[in-house]
């Protein structure tokens, strides 16, 4: 209770904050509304249903583009993980291409597949594959050797020993790796909605993008609280029973 | 403790293995040196012997027993189990490592069967009852459910023991399993070793730098030397058990070996003269 009442104060503060600085009257109202005028671009949109369309959209092409990336990137993780051939080659592009910026895959992908889905997906996965390969691959290099030979002794060899000692073990690291990858197919597909505008769907990337055309500065920030709020409630839904579930297993993160 | 009742499942227990360990050699090479861990180890170890070996840090005693588990092959010389030459590790020889080595992601009861799983010919009843006896001979019944990182030290060492006895192996492996442990808990499990290997008979291979307990548990000690790590004495207990940690016997006995131990040492105080 006490700690609800703590996040209600504080969020209340920084929200008296800018209503201050509204009320100063330094800053022009169309640079920076007041909140009230933020929440009412955000009821009118709800009411009238685009926000919810473009949340649709943007969560949709989020969630296949990030199981993609994950789908492919967890197992070169675990492959890099296993041998220095595979860190050499697979890992060292990893490295290299997950230093390279999410949007710097968009003038690829527009020439590539144009104006399509084809072109924001490819960029989030391009911004996803590569985080979820090194996070796997820190991971699982970090398991005890001692399980593997605990395991190998009792009988447990190849197969057997991947499905039930080395994928549990590298449980955690895995859940950090989908979790870095979640934040970063988030990036890339914001950077893909602002700089790709095509006609098959209208996401909050694109509201954002429209709200600065027509200097709606109630619609961008009203778009960015919403693009906060579904990565907090992401965290929520997706991460936290999974850290849960690992803290009372592992007995970590305990107070 | 206490030890369970008989066992209620119907399995026959496999009887012990003969061990015989054959000229084995190993050098560790790394890129710019190549050190010799082991030199031409003769060893025979007839069904159902406690042995222990000791020595100094660094005698290469642990990778001895790595060869014997088939954790890491020998360069020269061969292990042989029951006549067949070891090419690979096979739960009939367990290890029990220093750190228990038991797995989070499974409980306690799920640690136990998890040897059992990969034994073929059981039903899953079977094996359950089979991990329930363990956990109990080891006194941690009401431990099933608990996690990992929920147990001492020493319980956690306990559910090691019980998850290398639970699948029946024909010879366990241990190196140095009690080092980590406390004075007390460590003479409890003394007693408790003492006690299940009465009871349901192994070859044991015990590897310690602890003369008081080798000499409390084993059969024969063998006093290892090291650089390259090679036996150097035999001692045969011959002390009725089971035997008291602390009695005088066992520490007269013990005393002859930490002589023999002591002469062995690389720098003993007469080379530094």
């Amino acid at each position: 209770m006490k700690r609800v009442l703590m996040i209600v104060l504080f969020f209340g503060a920084l929200v008296g904050v800018w209503q201050l600085a509204t009320m100063s009257g330094r800053w022009s109202p169309v640079l920076l509304p007041p909140p009230v005028a933020v929440v009412e671009y955000l009821s009118g949109a709800l009411r009238d249903g685009t926000l919810a369309e473009a949340t649709q959209v943007t969560l949709y092409r989020l969630l296949i583009g990030y199981f993609i990336g994950i789908a492919i990137g967890l197992p070169l993780g675990l492959l890099t993980s296993t041998s220095d051939y595979f860190e050499d080659t697979i890992g060292a592009l990893a490295l290299g291409l997950q230093t390279l910026p999410s949007v710097c895959w968009v003038p690829l992908a527009l020439l590539w597949f144009g104006q399509t889905e084809s072109a924001m997906l490819f960029v989030v996965v391009m911004g996803t594959v590569w985080s979820v390969v090194l996070a796997t691959d820190a991971g699982a290099r970090s398991i005890p050797p001692i399980y593997a030979r605990a395991a190998r002794t009792m009988g447990s060899e190849g197969f057997d020993k991947w499905t039930r000692v080395i994928l549990p073990a590298s449980l955690p690291y895995v859940v950090s790796g989908m979790k870095q990858g979640w934040a970063f197919a988030w990036r890339s597909l914001m950077a893909a909605e602002i700089f790709v505008t095509i006609l098959t769907g209208f996401g909050l990337g694109h509201l954002l993008h429209y709200g600065r055309e027509l200097s709606a500065m109630d619609q961008v920030i009203g778009i960015m609280v919403v693009i906060v709020l579904i990565g907090l409630g992401a965290d929520k839904v997706l991460f936290s029973p999974w850290e849960r579930f690992l803290h009372r297993r592992w007995g970590t993160g305990l107070k | 403790m206490m030890l369970a009742d008989e066992a209620s499942f119907e399995v026959k227990p496999s009887p012990p293995a003969k061990l015989a360990i054959e000229g084995v050699s190993k050098w560790f090479r790394t890129p710019r040196t190549s050190v010799k861990a082991l030199e031409n180890i003769n060893l025979t170890v007839p069904e159902g012997e406690f042995i222990c070996l000791v020595g100094p840090s660094g005698c290469g005693k642990s990778t001895l027993l790595d060869i014997i588990a088939g954790l890491t092959t020998p360069d020269e010389g061969r292990v042989l189990a029951d006549n067949q030459v070891v090419a690979g590790p096979g739960r009939h020889r367990l290890v029990m490592f220093q750190e228990a080595a038991l797995f989070p992601w499974l409980n306690v009861f799920g640690n136990v069967m998890f040897g059992l799983k990969r034994v073929s010919g059981l039903t899953r009843k079977q094996r359950r009852e089979i991990a329930s006896y363990y956990l109990k001979l080891v006194g941690l019944e009401k431990f099933g459910k608990s996690y990992v990182h929920e147990l001492s030290g020493g319980m956690k060492q306990r559910v090691a023991l019980a998850r290398s006895l639970a699948p029946d192996p024909r010879v366990l492996l241990m190196d140095e399993p009690l080092a980590a442990l406390d004075a007390l808990t460590r003479e409890q499990l003394y007693s408790d070793i003492q006690n299940i290997w009465a009871r349901r008979r192994k070859t044991i291979i015990l590897v310690s730098h602890n003369v008081r307990e080798a000499t409390c548990l084993a059969d024969r000690v063998f006093v290892m030397s090291s650089s390259p790590g090679s036996l150097r004495d035999e001692f045969r207990i011959d002390l009725p058990r089971p035997r008291d940690v602390n009695s005088p016997e066992v520490a007269i006995t013990a005393s002859k070996v930490m002589a023999a131990l002591k002469g062995h040492m690389s720098v003993s105080p007469k080379a530094v003269e």
